[in-house]
């Protein structure tokens, strides 16, 4: 299971890519695996203001559905459009691939954010 | 490849018609105006009748049903459906009555629904039974909402949460959300039953009551029940009972003497009727008196001889759904149990418990089975040992035993079991069916282990091999165009 | 009779085998204090010509629409059954299967799903359709859930025209707290578009009208469409699908979600039920839809196959997220519909709407010929109201007269008239109502 360096992670699979205001968010390899093949994916709408924890997206696979959680405070800038009539991106590339891009109100949420470290030591856990 | 039935289409082949008309044949366009009406026809098949019935023979073809075979479905109580029942139902002193009769002119059907409230209420252990809901999930949604009901006339506001299983099955939840609840899960022990302190540490004002199936999606019998009952109660809540499982106790232990408030039953698996390719069932439900006030409207009463409807109900949740239930369904039901009669029905709960227990202690040799011990009318078995050997999964054994000539039991289900397979014998079966069936499922295990490829790319004699399920879901193609 | 088919020396045998003494050993886990200590009160079982006898006797006690011309509409229609229908109706690897989970060997039935998906679509002209609910009431509470799921308002506002069980049932699964039901008064026998068009604001998730209305007239539509479009909020429709044959669709008045009581097609009266409640939307809600749907798709080798497809939405994936609980549906029902529409096509459709509509036309003159009057003045398509003073006593008359009468309704009995009616029928009915004068 990959786990890039250069992002951060929560407790609910999702991988977070700082890039100044703003940071792009989506789904680690371990989630999709969990999911298997990924059939559709309802983004967040454009403007939306998000809180932490707030449920901003859906994935959906044959036999499993899970929400995706906002890690920050925001607003949503931008929703990956590509995946609505490729969401088995999310299972080729899921670090590649994100699911939206939201811009951040409070810079220090990002401090409760897993490193790569302790995100693989949290997902050995699991099994 | 069978052709749609809009693939069979010959222009001109249709032959219906009318009796001539007896009354002048005005132009629609004269009564209705233009503004209304539709410039095409719809597109319908147009089809003789001998190929229609053709078409619907040839579907009946390509589908399995208890008269096919063994149904072992966990959950789903696949039992022989007898065939009176569906004599019954045929007269035309039911078939052909309207809803809004008067009921002088219905009281056959009055006293039909009169008699199986009552017997409902005494099988179930209950004081009061609606007929009117459509399902178990509608049943459940009916119990749920006079859960609610009743907690709102108490004034008892804060209650906005009701605790579920984690081995529950999905309309539970389901139904919690839909009827306005947050679900509270409450774990299972490694005894596979509700684990009492969990329920206890969650137990709180804010929960309105906890739905619970006893025997459990693991056919086990909750042996606690009455602590569990005394927790709920004690903590101001009401306990619901799903009775998806009742075929397992019916005769033997009921509901309301567990301690049970409310209870939905599913006529469709417990007591025969047939689940024709996916409905219709019939969802009763039954409640202690001090509930019986929030049932839906109308309740069937009897009263100097006469059947009526009673509407006057202030305290009553409403309507849940139109008239008074599937009828047609309950006649199905109350000639099953007047078959069974009192001694019938326990032999069945009985019969039932047996041929489960029979199956558990033959398949063990060849499949991991999780919780082993006495179970009641179905038992949760697993793949895991093929899965560790061979690499062989659940689905590949459901989809291989298609092959030897039997319906699957219920995969992945419950969700606390890993790779489970969920077996559900029920009664009506003989021994050498359950030989047969333990046969084929050691005949599969011995395939997983020397030629898994068999087992992984079953089935093998079905009219077509396994189905894209991804593509149907990602480009999902849910009717017929017409590309000519 | 039993349906247990061991016998009292194979059940010992088994009971050994699978480790246990005594079939009451079986129960060792119910504690002692919950077990039934004595019979249940139901009596011996039952022999089949016990049985028989049993059932008829109660069946005979029913004034029969077989026997007795039936006037009743108002939601249930006396509508004739091709007699191909029950015949294959009767084939037993459709009505003793289950829910088609396990697509190889159940093709037959998801593809009669997929049919019945097909020509629901084709009736109200909509996107896609599931593959049924309990029945039109509820069809309808769970369009109106799914508007609210998919809306930031919980307005629910519908004209008191709406059939008053569905108000009801509306009502009913309102206490959810996650709709508020508004009902607007009507003026003579349709929608206030007026008012109603006032009302609809921000908070408005739906408006619903039913087509034709409870008292057989035809609503205009396309303004609250528009209207209600305006405020992102949706059309929901619930109609009569023989209506269809002749109506416009609904999605070309502007209709977002489409419900309807099924009934009409093929499945007979049976004093409430199992019928069926048909669903229908647009292509934006096929990923939230209610219930079962069939969609098409591949087998390894290619060959086109049918399965459940878009689970997700389901209880049984998404537990307590998810926006309806239904599980079992009417599948039988929704295959009599399309055994129905297969069997009558869409000339008889259109014929057998048409003369509905002939038949009570004709009916309404004849009664205006007779002294009487109609309550409402609207355009309507096979059903209608006339006045009378005393409808019960009227009913009473027409049931002395060997006839089923209508609908009660306060000042008025509402009449409905199917292809099964004829002129001499009517003439009947309007002679002993014309008494009412
Ligand atoms: C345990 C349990 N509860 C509830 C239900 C729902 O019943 P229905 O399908 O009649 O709505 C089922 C049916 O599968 C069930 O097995």
């Amino acid at each position: 299971m990959e786990v890039p360096k250069d992002l951060l992670y929560t407790t609910e699979h999702e991988w977070i890519r700082v890039e100044g205001e703003q940071v792009y968010l989506g789904i680690t390899d371990y989630a999709q695996d969990q999911l298997g093949d990924i059939v559709f994916v309802e983004l967040p709408e454009l403007e939306t203001e998000v809180i932490t924890g707030d449920a901003i997206a859906v994935v959906e696979s044959v036999k499993a559905v899970s929400s995706v959680y906002s890690p920050v405070s925001g607003t949503v800038v931008e929703s990956n459009i590509e995946l609505e009539d490729l969401p088995e991106l999310l299972n080729e590339e899921p670090y590649s691939n994100h699911i939206a891009v939201i811009n951040i109100s409070d810079p220090d949420e990002l401090e409760d954010l897993m490193s790569p470290a302790d995100y693989e030591a949290f997902c050995a856990e699991q099994e | 490849m069978s052709k749609l039935i809009f693939e069979k289409n010959l222009k001109g082949s249709n032959s219906f018609t009318l009796p001539p008309a007896d009354i002048p044949e005005v132009d629609i366009t004269s009564s209705i105006p233009a503004s209304f009406l539709r410039e095409t026809a719809p597109a319908l098949p147009d089809i003789s009748e001998v190929e229609a019935v053709r078409h619907f023979v040839d579907l009946s073809h390509r589908a399995y049903g208890v008269d096919n075979g063994f149904y072992p479905l966990g959950s789903c109580t696949m039992k022989y459906s007898p065939k009176i029942n569906e004599w019954a139902a045929r007269l035309p002193g039911f078939t052909s009555i309207h809803p809004y009769q008067s009921v002088e002119t219905v009281q056959g059907a009055m006293e039909l629904l009169y008699n199986m409230q009552n017997m409902l209420a005494e099988i179930t252990g209950m004081d009061a039974v609606t007929l009117q809901p459509a399902a178990g999930a509608h049943g459940e949604m009916t119990g749920v909402m006079i859960i609610k009901a009743y907690h709102q006339g108490r004034n008892d506001q804060g209650r906005t949460k009701m605790m579920v299983p984690d081995s529950a099955h999905g309309t539970n939840p389901a139904t919690a959300n839909v009827v306005g609840y947050d679900v509270v899960e409450v774990k299972s022990n490694r005894r596979g039953l509700v684990d009492l302190e969990d329920l206890k540490s969650k137990m709180s004002p804010e929960i309105a009551g906890l739905m619970l199936t006893n025997p459990n999606t693991l056919g086990l019998f909750e042996e606690e029940i009455q602590d569990i009952a005394a927790v709920v109660h004690d903590g101001g809540g009401l306990l619901y009972y799903d009775g998806a499982n009742l075929n397992a106790v019916m005769g033997i232990s009921r509901p309301g003497d567990m301690g049970f408030d409310v209870v939905h039953l599913n006529l469709h698996k417990t007591f025969s009727t047939p689940h024709g390719g996916g409905g219709p069932g019939s969802g009763p439900v039954g409640v202690k008196s001090y509930l019986a006030d929030y049932l839906p409207v109308p309740m069937v009463d009897k009263k100097d001889d006469k059947y009526i409807f009673v509407y006057d109900r202030p305290l009553s949740i409403g309507k849940v759904k139109n008239f008074y239930g599937n009828f047609g369904v309950i006649v199905k039901a109350y000639a099953y149990i007047l078959a069974l009669g009192a001694e019938g029905i326990k032999d069945a709960a009985q019969q039932a418990v047996l041929n489960a227990n029979y199956l558990r202690q033959h398949l063990k040799k060849d499949y991991h089975i999780p919780f082993d011990r006495l179970c009641k009318h179905e038992f949760v078995a697993t793949a895991k040992r093929q899965v560790d050997e061979n690499g062989v999964i659940t689905l590949d054994i459901a989809k291989r035993l298609t092959d030897y000539g039997f319906h699957p039991p219920t995969v992945y289900f419950p969700l606390i079991v890993k790779e489970a397979l969920m077996i559900e014998p029920t009664e009506t079966e003989t021994r050498e069916r359950l030989d047969d069936f333990l046969q084929a499922m050691a005949s599969i295990a011995e395939e997983a282990r020397n030629h898994p490829e068999i087992v992984t790319n079953a089935p093998h004699n079905a009219v077509i091999t396994r189905v894209d399920e991804v593509t149907a879901a990602r480009k999902p193609v849910v009717k017929w165009e017409d590309d000519s | 009779m039993k349906y247990t088919p061991n016998s009292p020396a194979i059940v010992e045998d088994m009971l050994r085998s699978a480790g246990f003494n005594s079939l009451d050993e079986l129960f060792s886990d119910v504690p002692e204090a919950i077990r039934l200590d004595r019979k249940l009160k139901l009596g011996p079982g039952r022999s089949e010509i016990e049985l028989t006898r049993e059932l008829k006797g109660l069946a005979a006690k029913n004034l029969n629409t077989e026997d007795y011309p039936c006037f009743l509409g108002a939601g249930a229609y006396d509508h004739y059954i091709p007699a191909a229908i029950d015949q294959l109706l009767l084939r037993s690897e459709f009505y003793t299967a289950y829910t088609p989970y396990q697509a190889e060997i159940n093709q037959g039935i998801l593809q009669s799903i997929f049919e019945y998906q097909s020509m629901i679509c084709m009736l109200t002209g909509m996107d896609v359709a599931n593959a049924s609910m309990y029945d039109g009431g509820s069809a309808l509470a769970e369009a109106c859930v799914l508007a609210c799921a998919n809306s930031k308002g919980k307005k629910v506002l519908l004209p008191d025209t709406v059939h008053p069980e569905y108000q009801q049932i509306l009502q009913t699964y309102a206490i959810s707290g996650k709709m508020e039901i508004v009902i607007v008064p009507s003026t003579a026998g349709v929608c206030d578009l007026e008012k109603m068009i006032s009302l609809i604001d921000e908070d408005t998730a739906c408006v619903v009208i039913q087509q034709p209305n409870f008292f057989g007239h035809l609503e205009e539509v396309e303004k609250l469409a528009d209207a209600v479009h305006r405020n992102k909020g949706f059309l929901v429709m619930a109609v009569d699908p023989i209506s269809l044959a002749i109506l416009k669709p609904p999605a070309d008045v502007g209709a977002d979600i489409v419900v309807g009581e099924g009934q009409a097609l093929g499945n007979s009266l049976s004093f409430g039920g199992p019928y069926l409640g048909f669903f229908a939307a647009t292509k934006k809600f096929l990923r939230r839809l209610p219930g079962r749907i069939v969609g098409q798709t591949t087998d390894t080798e290619g060959r086109r196959a049918f399965v459940l497809t878009l689970q997700a939405r389901e209880q049984h994936i998404r537990r307590e997220k998810a926006n309806s609980n239904i599980c079992s549906n009417q599948a039988l029902n929704a295959l009599a519909a399309t055994m129905y529409l297969t069997l009558i096509g869409s000339t008889g459709l259109q014929a057998i709407a048409v003369r509905c509509h002939q038949l009570a036309v004709y009916a309404a003159r004849e009664l205006e010929k007779a002294g009487l009057k109609l309550k409402y003045k609207a355009p309507f398509f096979r059903e209608f109201a006339v006045l009378l003073d005393d409808p019960a006593r009227a009913n009473r008359r027409l049931l002395e007269n060997g006839i089923i009468g209508g609908y009660e309704l306060e000042d008025a009995m509402l009449l409905a008239f199917t292809e099964k009616r004829t002129g001499a029928e009517i003439d009947q009915l309007v002679a002993v109502l014309g008494g009412e004068a």
